[in-house]
């Protein structure tokens, strides 16, 4: 091994071990289920799981599109409005003061509490309290970040527009805003997951039929284990989907904090 | 220039510090005297260095003349007027270590955004961008962004942009501290050949004996605790400084000057001393 190796190399390096951890992990699960003659309704073997997924397209995609939809929605909806409700509550000081640590407090009630009081609001048919819910959680995860933005000042920056007699009111707009966009950006990336395990959980809790989490739970309390894992084969497709294209926004959006990651 | 129509305040200094005074924290178990007698005079078109060791506050001097900080006591003068009201003109230019441009700006728009403030038009703004950019030779990057650029070439954008609207006088906070050997005696020979092209007053900040000597037609000497003025010494090497000026003989001797000042071991003779008050 010599110190110069190619890139092409380097990227195969980062790739394959985990490739090859998990066709390990696959192939022991089945021959664990094979050998131990572990029953169907007890695990099922990933073979039956693949078989599942290519019997039932429609039935999986169609639900992976109910619950990416309530996902997508509440994060742009919780997204927007925890930027903009940073933005303006910092204008206040002593606003922000108060409302943040509130944030952060309400961010660690558990989905499950509200998620609850939402589905009764809503019609039984309604997406609307799954949207919310997914919305209340990214929101606070954006609005700590964006805050966080809004105080991380380059001290030059600030000088530079006080020596421009700058109003607070350009500052905010020309400095503090544009600053917080590499945070608004993370906390989206960081959300994003979030967002569709918090939709999954909504439709758990009750509602319409048609999303993940409802079919997640039907089928496996009812005996089609393998239907079961084959929906959440489908939601964790939803969420690395929903990471790699929060990745790739933030990667075109604020590109210098790629550039200043990797030095 | 644009509106340099010639007024009465062309015969005044650009700068003039009186009896200036900086206490922080007054009143308080952690006050400290930042500056105390401070008298200088900075004529127009003068290059003067302010040196000295950490703490001995020569970058509060310069924030004090840029009127980003408020003296104790005394009075601050900038082209002719009160520097409150010079910083509310845009009298000065300023450029800090950190070359605090912004990511999310183009080369062009960061050196425009003095501009943006004052209400310039795009077009009006966009050509003086592009002068600056030819001034600091860096014309082919107008439209990079700041972090696909070098340590010195992102200095020379933030000095560009100190220029963009044209003012008398530039404050300088070791803007060449964070930049290696060769790249700073190569910024100091741009700085000096962008100054003659604009007659430009400067007030640079340094820690560096050779970059003041280098640079400036008079070196002010400070010492910490309190921070004040205790020696002055004019380099007199002439205006036309190149690579050479390093070398020579009479450099090294100012640069013996500035560093016996600096250790306080030699007073009087061939220094200009604390005579200004």
């Amino acid at each position: 091994m010599t110190t110069t190796a190619a890139r092409p190399r380097d990227s195969l390096a980062i790739v394959l071990p985990p490739v090859v951890f998990g066709v390990i992990f696959v192939a022991l699960w089945q021959a664990w289920v094979e050998i131990e003659n572990v029953q169907p309704y007890v695990i099922p073997k990933p073979t039956a799981i693949v078989q599942s997924l290519v019997d039932n397209p429609s039935l999986v995609t169609n639900a992976c599109i109910v619950t990416g939809a309530n996902a997508f929605v509440g994060l742009i909806l919780g997204s927007i409005l925890g930027f903009v409700g940073s933005v303006l509550t910092n204008r206040f000081r002593l606003v922000a003061d108060l409302v943040n640590p509130l944030a952060v407090t309400v961010a660690a009630v558990p989905a499950v509490v509200i998620v609850g009081v939402l589905n009764n609001m809503y019609a039984l048919d309604s997406q609307i309290g799954r949207r919310l819910m997914v919305s209340i959680a990214v929101f606070f995860i954006v609005f700590v970040q964006v805050t966080k933005g809004l105080r991380h000042n380059n001290p030059t920056q600030i000088e530079l527009m006080q020596s421009y007699a700058a109003t607070p009111r350009q500052v905010l707009a020309k400095v503090r805003v544009p600053n917080t966009m590499p945070f608004l950006f993370t906390a989206i990336r960081t959300a994003a997951p979030i967002a569709v395990i918090i939709a999954l959980v909504s439709e758990y809790f009750g509602g319409t039929q048609d999303g993940l989490g409802t079919k997640v739970s039907g089928s496996l309390n009812g005996s089609n284990k393998a239907l079961g894992f084959a929906y959440v084969v489908g939601g964790s497709i939803v969420g690395l989907l929903f990471f790699a294209g929060s990745s790739l926004l933030e990667y075109l959006v604020v590109p210098w904090q790629r550039r200043r990651r990797t030095g | 220039m644009d509106s340099a129509v010639p007024n009465p305040a062309v015969q005044n200094p650009a700068v003039v510090v009186s009896g200036v005074r900086k206490v922080f924290n007054r009143g308080a178990a952690n006050q400290v005297d930042a500056l105390i007698d401070i008298d200088l005079t900075v004529q127009r078109g003068e290059f003067v260095s302010l040196i000295g060791p950490s703490g001995c506050g020569k970058s509060t001097l310069l924030r004090l003349i840029a009127d980003l900080i408020e003296p104790t006591d005394g009075t601050l003068v900038v082209n002719g007027k009160p520097a409150h009201q010079a910083r509310l003109d845009q009298d000065y230019g300023m450029a800090f270590q950190q070359s605090g441009l912004f990511d999310w700006r183009t080369v062009e728009r960061n050196i425009e955004l003095p501009l943006e403030l004052k209400g310039w038009d795009k077009g009006r703004r966009r050509a003086r961008s592009a002068e600056m950019l030819a001034l600091v030779k860096l014309s082919e990057f107008a439209t990079h962004m700041p972090w696909q650029l070098s340590g010195g070439m992102q200095q020379r954008v933030a000095i560009a942009r100190a220029l963009a609207a044209h003012p008398e006088l530039l404050l300088m906070d070791e803007p060449f501290g964070a930049l290696d050997e060769m790249t700073r005696e190569h910024m100091q020979a741009e700085l000096l050949r962008i100054c003659s092209e604009t007659g430009t007053t400067v007030v640079f900040v340094t820690h560096s004996i050779p970059e003041a000597v280098y640079l400036a037609d008079r070196v002010v000497v400070m010492s910490p605790r309190p921070g004040r003025i205790t020696a002055m010494v004019d380099v007199g090497l002439g205006r036309d400084r190149s690579e050479l000026t390093r070398e020579a003989t009479e450099f090294f001797d100012r640069v013996t000057e500035v560093r016996e000042a600096l250790r306080g071991t030699h007073v009087g003779d061939s220094l200009t001393g604390v005579d200004d008050r």
